[in-house]
């Protein structure tokens, strides 16, 4: 799913993504600002990068332009950030994955693997009374799952928090084509 | 060769330069003095407190421009550190701070004075390291001073733990240093300062705002050159008092909360205002939405996080101070024609106007408690030829002092702005004497903060740090029954101080100095006394308990709209001096 997402134009939803250290106490240092400064953190998600001396952070936050700019600054103030980028300034796709656990009396099984075909899910675990479900999509794919899953009665929901990354621009060669067209 | 961790970290501090470290021992870095004992060149001053030693880092980094260094044990040593850490954090000093710790086998264990050090200053320092491999503590040592002294300066810790300190390593100290994710930006953009240059010269009534930042870039002499090229009235914020001449013409004073008349007023009305190294604190913008509501706004700061952060900016700038102003300056003296005195005539004859309707002011009668503005003044007037440093604690005599004490030259003014830190000035006043023991170094303090570290007097006498401490003794924490005066209904909340020693006797305890001024006729006599006295000396001297600061902007108001003098009110019930004081008399002392 890709580009903004719909909210107020003062208190946007901003999706940013951050480069550190893979060291100790970064994730503290990050952490630590949000809190100190009294910023808001929907979600975040941490895991190293190819290089395995740096580790990839998507943070999910909301705030006013402003608000989002000192973010932006004082997380590039931090010493171990080496890459900042506010997702929202260009296209981009974000994912997240949830795993959940359900109840599955005798008639409900059916149920629940339909809804995992819809959803195109997948079930990666399964016991006499539950099965655990994998979903991966836009939170509002997953917010949609688990609406459909309730009334089955939801054991356990993990969700991991977004992952997101910039759109690359469209080949040149095409873009030139549709300018073409155009005129 | 290899050397112990102990042995590395001397090593490292002499080729930093160091001369002095501020320091307390204790269990776990005991390897480190036993070492530092048995060496010359690095002198120990040994202070009573962990937080003497970091805002004597921070009065040494202050006077010097160069980092501080403070060494202190693990657990309480690191949690009494802690408030010179996150003072230094504030007003961007560059201290290192070396902690100890426990055994790396031990971390985590809550063994005996363990503490996170790195968990506990994380917040209040610039970057923090924790050194688990002796191998590493070189090069962490030549980052921790590269970090704290290059672009926005700060306090750096390294946290060395025991074993690491005693462990040996081949010694190799890194020539350079790389951190890819901390690179500061110098120049400023170029565009930009020409866009600011435009402005300037557009400007009818532009006012500069500098703060600290212009003292930690060593930029005065551009700041004096700019503003004398275009005859721009010069506001300093409380840091950055000092870096422009406070008796040049072209300076306004202190601007802020209990800045002067015109310097506000100025600011106020100003139609350009260009902020040079300082960050648009509360205490000097006073309501956000209202603060200078006719000006655009250039903001040359070599953080970027300080530019809108608090209000917006028109021409953003960031960068190393000198190097900007360098290349305003540049293209100023290419551009700038016609006679800026001539131009600036009107925006002139106004400000002169503020200044002449509301000077700062106070009353001494001759028979009168001595006021502590007139202490002050006198203080001053008998020491300027004498290029003091002069450091304050916080409260009504930080304010005074910064009104009346109109330093010349950058450098020279120690005092605690960001954090408000009451104890900050005579330890800080030390530090700054360690550094230059021939300068005559002043301590203007309040008789509440002085005595929050009262303790290093002990530090002054044994290590010769002949530090002049005059104490404006009102019997209160001034600035506190002051806003009980005006905002409270005058009800003294634990803001009479019943039991305040007797500071003669307290500095002949310590062996040191103690003399006091009973009333005006003595003042003079008894402060040529104790600059004349060759040790340190405290000089008590009792004022007017009741005498309040002003200018005052009250929290959360304009700076066009102060309070000027006592509302009548608060005259009438002053009538009666002493009166209000509690039942708990104050026996040594009387008003």
């Amino acid at each position: 799913m890709s580009g903004t997402l719909t909210s107020t134009p003062r208190n946007m939803e901003h999706i940013i993504s951050v480069t550190v250290e893979n060291k100790f106490g970064v994730l503290s240092r990050v952490a630590g600002l949000f809190s100190g400064r009294g910023f808001n953190i929907e979600s975040l998600s941490v895991a190293p990068t190819l290089d395995p001396s740096m580790s990839q952070m998507t943070l999910v936050t909301s705030g006013d332009d402003r608000i989002i700019e000192q973010i932006v600054k004082q997380l590039n103030k931090l010493i171990d950030v080496i890459k900042v980028v506010d997702l929202n300034e260009t296209e981009f796709v974000a994912r997240e994955t949830a795993l959940i656990k359900v109840h599955t009396k005798d008639d409900d099984r059916a149920e629940a693997l339909r809804i995992v075909d819809i959803f195109r899910a997948n079930v990666i675990d399964s016991s006499p009374s539950t099965y655990t479900i994998e979903v991966s999509g836009d939170p509002r794919k997953i917010e949609a799952i688990i609406n459909l899953l309730q009334p089955l009665g939801i054991k356990e929901l993990v969700r991991t928090g977004r992952v997101a990354v910039a759109r690359e621009p469209i080949r040149p060669a095409v873009a030139q084509a549709k300018k073409a067209a155009r005129e | 060769m290899k050397l112990t961790g102990a042995e590395i970290f001397i090593e490292c501090l002499k080729r930093e330069g160091v001369k002095t470290v501020f320091a307390l021992p204790g269990g776990v870095v005991l390897k480190i003095f036993d070492m530092l004992h048995q060496q010359k060149d690095i002198e120990v001053v040994l202070t009573r407190h962990e937080q003497g030693a970091g805002h004597m880092a921070e009065g040494y980094a202050k006077a010097t421009g160069k980092a501080g260094v403070c060494l202190v044990t693990s657990g309480p040593g690191m949690t009494n550190v802690i408030t010179a850490l996150a003072d230094a954090y504030m007003d961007s000093v560059p201290v290192v701070c070396f902690s100890g710790q426990v055994p790396t086998s031990l971390i985590g264990n809550d063994a005996f004075q363990e503490a996170d050090n790195i968990g506990l200053s994380r917040p209040c320092t610039k970057y923090n390291f924790l050194v688990k491999d002796v191998n590493d503590l070189a090069r962490t040592i030549k980052e921790a001073f590269y970090i704290a002294t290059t672009g926005r300066p700060g306090p750096v810790l390294v946290d060395i733990p025991k074993d690491v300190s005693q462990n040996q390593a081949e010694f190799v100290y890194p020539t350079s240093v790389s951190i890819r994710g901390y690179n500061p930006t110098y120049e400023g953009n170029k565009w930009q300062i020409k866009q600011a240059a435009e402005a300037i010269a557009k400007a009818k009534k532009p006012v500069l705002y500098v703060g600290g930042g212009v003292v930690f870039s060593g930029a005065s002499q551009e700041l004096l050159e700019l503003a004398e090229l275009t005859q721009i009235p010069v506001d300093m914020t409380l840091m950055g008092l000092g870096v422009f001449p406070g008796e040049h013409p072209l300076s306004l004073g202190m601007l802020g909360m209990h800045g002067t008349y015109c310097a506000n007023m100025a600011i106020h009305y100003s139609d350009l205002v260009i902020a040079v190294g300082a960050r648009f604190d509360d205490r000097v913008t006073g309501k956000v939405s209202e603060f200078c509501p006719h000006a655009k706004v250039i903001h040359i700061d070599i953080d970027p996080t300080s530019i809108r952060k608090n209000i917006h900016v028109d021409i953003p700038i960031v960068g190393d101070c000198k190097a900007v102003l360098r290349e305003l300056n540049q293209i100023l003296r290419a551009t700038v024609n016609g006679d800026q005195k001539e131009l600036r005539k009107p925006w002139w004859e106004q400000i002169h106007q503020w200044q002449k309707t509301h000077p700062l002011t106070y009353h001494q009668e001759q028979d009168g408690p001595i006021k502590p503005q007139h202490v002050v003044k006198r203080l001053y007037e008998l020491t300027k030829d004498r290029d003091p440093i002069v450091s304050t604690d916080v409260g009504q005599h930080q304010m005074w002092a910064a009104q009346y004490f109109k330093l010349a030259k950058p450098n020279r003014w120690l005092t605690s702005g960001g954090l408000g830190t009451m104890g900050f000035g005579f330890p800080a006043a030390m530090g700054a004497q360690a550094a230059f023991r021939d300068r005559l170094v002043l301590c203007i303090a309040g008789d509440g903060s002085v005595q929050m570290n009262m303790q290093e007097m002990a530090t002054a006498v044994v290590s010769k740090l002949p530090v002049k401490i005059i104490v404006l003794n009102n019997r209160f924490h001034g600035m506190v029954r002051q806003w009980q005066d005006l905002f409270y209904n005058g009800r003294y909340a634990s803001s009479y101080l019943g039991g305040t020693p007797d500071f003669v006797k307290l500095a002949e305890a310590y062996g040191a100095v103690g003399l006091r001024a009973e009333n005006l006729a003595d003042l003079d006599g008894v402060l040529k006394a104790a600059l004349e006295t060759d040790g340190p000396v405290i000089v008590d001297v009792p004022t007017y308990p009741y005498e309040n600061c002003y200018p005052m902007i009250p929290a959360g108001g304009c700076n066009h709209e102060m309070i000027l003098e006592d509302p009548p009110e608060l005259k009438k019930k002053q009538t009666g001096v002493g009166k209000a004081v509690p039942e708990d008399k104050d026996t040594v002392l009387t008003a």
